[in-house]
């Protein structure tokens, strides 16, 4: 089996949705009355950080099969562009507006982008 | 459907190549489910729009029941008799089994967590003020933790393994790495839908 050096891009990812999801349950918590916006920014912003680490990271891989990466990012994305757009579809009909879903909504976008990239990932770790 | 070889290791020398044996071709993501879960996702998109009781009832249950049966399934059943399967076994049921699996288990998991949300602000059980919210914040926890595995871990193995097997000549070592992964994950979500279960039927129950 191929057990190149490659960066914890799975580990890095699950944190980072652990963060996100983290936000979530906090301002979940709490409605529907008015909730202190800072722990879930702090949360957001983290995960943000970890996907940027994690696509800094991967960058940096020399050997590594790229097209096979992007064939399973690319229709991924996709899938998870739907699944986020009745998330947001929900949100938005439930009345959330203001601060509130401007953080749930960066969230769904790191959700998003980050598990296609953990789906390629461990396809193309692999090839 | 034909048949493509693959090789795969002999019991007496486990990382080595051996006889190639048949392998049904597949599709990866079957193209035939996809109209299917875009019914589904209308469905949910109406039931949403409607915010009526029984339509958001039913999809809640049907595939929230449906969620934990295939986990329950996954983890605690097919995973432990797939290990005593032969090889050219396991091939063939992953090779069937795992592609519905790549529309199944993201469609269950959509629509019942959209249908639940959209039940419990119908509801009013999701507000802060309804006299079970801890067990309604513990279900989130559990339920985060489980999103967390599925999409990190289960769904991105799924993939793996079947991008793995559509090659000339699939490497059985990953192969076997990843329906490990696969496996273990489902019986950790498989044991966390069992606290579900439980605080599902607390809240029920008043």
């Amino acid at each position: 089996m191929n057990e190149r050096a490659l960066p914890p891009v799975t580990q890095l990812g699950m944190a980072s949705l652990a963060l996100i999801v983290a936000g979530g349950i906090y301002l979940a918590a709490y409605l529907p009355r008015q909730v202190p916006l800072l722990p879930a920014e702090i949360l957001l912003a983290a995960s943000v950080l970890l996907l940027a680490v994690n696509l800094l990271a991967l960058s940096r891989v020399k050997t590594f099969a790229w097209p096979c990466f992007f064939q399973v990012a690319k229709w991924a994305l996709l899938a998870y562009v739907v699944v986020a757009g009745l998330i947001e579809f929900a949100l938005v009909r439930d009345g959330m507006s203001g601060g509130l879903l401007v953080v749930l909504t960066l969230s769904i976008v790191v959700y998003a982008i980050h598990v296609p990239i953990l789906t390629a990932f461990t396809v193309a770790r692999y090839q | 459907m034909t048949d493509v070889a693959i090789r795969l290791p002999q019991p007496d020398s486990p990382a080595g190549p051996g006889a190639p044996l048949p392998r049904p071709d597949f599709e990866i993501v079957p193209r035939m489910g996809i109209p299917v879960v875009a019914a589904i996702f209308a469905l949910l998109v109406v039931a949403i729009i409607a915010n009526k009781l029984w339509p958001l009832v039913f999809l809640h249950v049907a595939f929230g029941a449906a969620w934990t049966i295939l986990d329950l399934f996954l983890g605690f059943i097919l995973g432990p008799s797939m290990r005593r399967l032969s090889v050219p076994a396991r091939i063939e049921l992953t090779t069937r089994l795992m592609p519905r699996m790549v529309l199944i288990m993201p469609t269950v998991v959509t629509v019942t967590l959209a249908a639940g949300w959209q039940l419990g602000t119908l509801m009013g059980t999701v507000n802060s003020s309804y006299f079970l919210h801890g067990w309604v914040v513990a279900s989130y926890v559990v339920v985060g933790c489980m999103a967390v595995i599925a999409l990190g871990l289960l769904a991105p193995a799924n993939i793996a393994v079947l991008v793995e097997l559509k090659k000339p000549r699939p490497n059985p070592a990953v192969i076997q790495t990843l329906m490990k992964r696969f496996m273990y994950s489902a019986g950790f979500t498989g044991a966390l839908q069992v606290a579900i279960l439980v605080i599902m039927t607390r809240i029920r129950s008043g």
